[in-house]
């Protein structure tokens, strides 16, 4: 489990999670990712949370992801994936999402089983931090862990002078 | 008939035919694989499963990851094409030693056509369950992809070479889904795949949440089948359980364990195992060839009796209700394609959990205190509902989660129980775990 530097939780950011305020979160699988019950239970978990959720599912078409991002302009998108695909296709998509000026600062999260070796060879996380996700999430990561994350974007985003931190 | 064949002599010599998942992007590992399956002490089949860029058509991307070394969940059978597929399967593929492709591909006629042009014994999916919980096409482009692919590979019901379809339709989602309904689709797939000419066909179930329940959900299957498939020729074949799995080599093992004395007591022919590595990670060869030896030696030490397990009871309540949604089906169109498009339309057929736009999401399971699924709401289907006190209103995250984990949980803590801990304390310890193999 690692997040990168922008979105660990600092000290005085704790004090705003209280005050952290509902967000409307995009959540898809990638595109060659059939797995639902991971976004079934997400979207549970976000919308007890008190967040938004639209849910685009399994199988997403990194056009139909980037598309529903500029119509909608989300708070948060959550990627999950379970195939072991998802180091791969998560880079492809968040390049593309990288490159798009609507889309350039947007937090991105994705966690799941993201390679096809297991956790003990999880080389990717690194690299997935590296070409622009905001956190990564390993399939031994805890709800707790992705559950502060949440907390920690929605504080930053009640802080306009802190929205520049998320790039 | 080759498939059908051989798992007609297990039959006949009380074997049970076991089976793993196993798939592999390069030619050399995929043909060592199967050699070892071959090699197992265990009457087996091989299994070549397809990747996921090739499940949703995306043989470029699979091409590329190929190229690029990146390692692929499967093998790319477009990308190699027939003839390389052929060769692979050399001396390997026999009477003795049946193959089945799976893939999970909503619109599969090039990996149909590879499949017949390479001479494989068998393959597995279905309109509905290959196309609802896999992705976004619509329903009525799978059932005519699926209408095109039976027609491909129809044969006269005595055709020696016919290529064998499985209907995935008693696997829906994996878990979750009450057994009437499991039993209902694959009931419905086979009838699909019978009008399509198709007559070398077996019929799925996947374990479930509780024995008593999934043993008389077998017998309920095979009911249904005799009266409705009469000309097919058809098997059982059991999947051991698909959630949410145990973590521990105890647990897998013990799940594995109560699998095959459920083949035993439904009289299921055929089992695709799970491993000890499920939880974690895609198996390895040597822990398939231990699973699979494994199921087979379960197999050899259980006791001669059948009837062990048998509730009557439970049997005839999920034979009316698989029948009243069969029929109710039947009766929507003479063409079991246009009757299932329709049945999604009008809710007649509505799986729980299911993202697909397709299906109408009215309705909802939950595990009772018994252990047992049964369905809190049923949406608009022609059956009655048993609504649960405890998951009224919306559902919590973590009772949904805990559901999900429940056989997980009884086969990791045999002697812990679950009811004494506060479940959204737990769970928050608790990783993000999902089921995540098909």
């Amino acid at each position: 489990m690692q997040l990168s530097p922008s979105v660990y939780v600092s000290g005085s950011d704790r004090d705003m999670l209280s005050a952290s305020k509902p967000m409307r979160i995009l959540l898809s699988s990638v595109s060659s990712d059939s797995h639902t019950w991971n976004l079934v239970f997400l979207q549970l978990f976000l919308e007890f949370k008190g967040h938004e959720v639209h849910n685009l599912g399994g199988c997403t078409p990194d056009s139909e992801i980037i598309a529903t991002c500029e119509e909608m302009a989300p708070d948060l998108l959550v990627i999950s994936s379970v195939n072991g695909h998802g180091n791969i296709d998560g880079e492809r998509l968040i390049r593309k999402l990288r490159q798009n000026d609507l889309l350039s600062d947007l937090p991105v999260a994705i966690g799941g089983k993201l390679g096809i070796h297991g956790v003990e060879k999880a080389q990717h996380i690194d690299w997935l931090l590296d070409v622009g996700f905001t956190a990564v999430f390993e399939a031994s990561s805890s709800i707790g862990l992705f559950e502060d994350f949440i907390k920690g974007v929605s504080a930053q985003l009640s802080r306009p002078e802190a929205v520049g931190a998320m790039s | 008939m080759r498939f059908a064949r051989f798992v007609r002599a297990a039959m006949q010599a009380d074997q049970l035919i076991v089976q793993p998942r196993m798939g592999f992007d390069s030619l050399s590992e995929m043909r060592a694989g199967l050699t070892a399956v071959r090699a197992a002490n265990a009457l087996s089949v091989g299994t070549i499963t397809l990747d996921s860029y090739t499940r949703v058509g995306d043989h470029q991307t699979a091409a590329l990851a190929m190229q690029e070394h990146r390692g692929l969940n499967g093998y790319p059978i477009v990308v190699y094409g027939a003839d390389v597929t052929k060769g692979m399967l050399d001396g390997i593929q026999g009477d003795n030693f049946p193959i089945q492709v799976r893939h999970g591909c909503a619109r599969p006629l090039d990996i149909f056509q590879v499949i017949k042009d390479a001479g494989i014994d068998a393959t597995e999916g279905g309109p509905v369950s290959y196309c609802l919980p896999y992705g976004r096409v619509p329903l009525a482009e799978s059932i005519d992809a699926w209408a095109r692919c039976c027609d491909l590979i129809a044969a006269r019901a005595d055709e020696p070479e016919a290529v064998h379809l499985e209907s995935f339709g008693g696997c829906m989602l994996g878990q979750m889904c009450p057994p009437s309904l499991l039993i209902a689709m694959s009931i419905l797939e086979g009838l699909f795949f019978l009008q399509h000419g198709v007559h070398s066909i077996s019929l799925s179930y996947a374990q479930q949440t509780d024995q008593l329940q999934d043993v008389a959900a077998l017998h309920a299957l095979r009911l249904l089948a005799t009266e409705h498939l009469g000309a097919a020729d058809w098997h059982v074949v059991l999947y051991t359980y698909m959630g949410v799995f145990p973590r521990t080599s105890q647990g897998s093992k013990s799940l594995l364990a109560e699998s095959v004395r459920l083949a035993r007591m439904g009289g299921a022919q055929r089992l695709i195992v799970k491993t000890v590595a499920e939880a974690h990670r895609i198996p390895t060869v040597a822990e398939n060839i231990e699973a699979l030896e494994f199921g087979s030696s379960t197999w050899q030490s259980l006791p001669p009796d059948k009837s062990a397990w048998f509730n009557f009871v439970l049997a005839v309540e999920i034979y009316d209700e698989a029948s009243q949604l069969v029929n109710a089906v039947r009766n929507l169109h003479a063409d079991i394609g246009v009757a299932l498009r329709m049945a999604f339309e009008s809710g007649y057929l509505d799986i729980p959990y299911c993202l697909h736009k397709d299906n109408q999401g009215l309705s909802r399971s939950y595990i009772d205190a018994a252990g047992r699924l049964q369905w809190h709401a049923v949406g608009r289907m022609p059956i009655t509902a048993k609504p649960s006190d405890r998951h009224k209103g919306r559902l919590d995250p973590f009772d949904f989660l805990e559901m999900l984990s429940t056989v997980e949980q009884r086969f990791d803590n045999p002697h812990y129980s679950t009811a004494l801990v506060g479940h959204h304390h737990n769970s928050v310890c608790r990783s993000l775990a999902v089921p995540s193999h098909h």
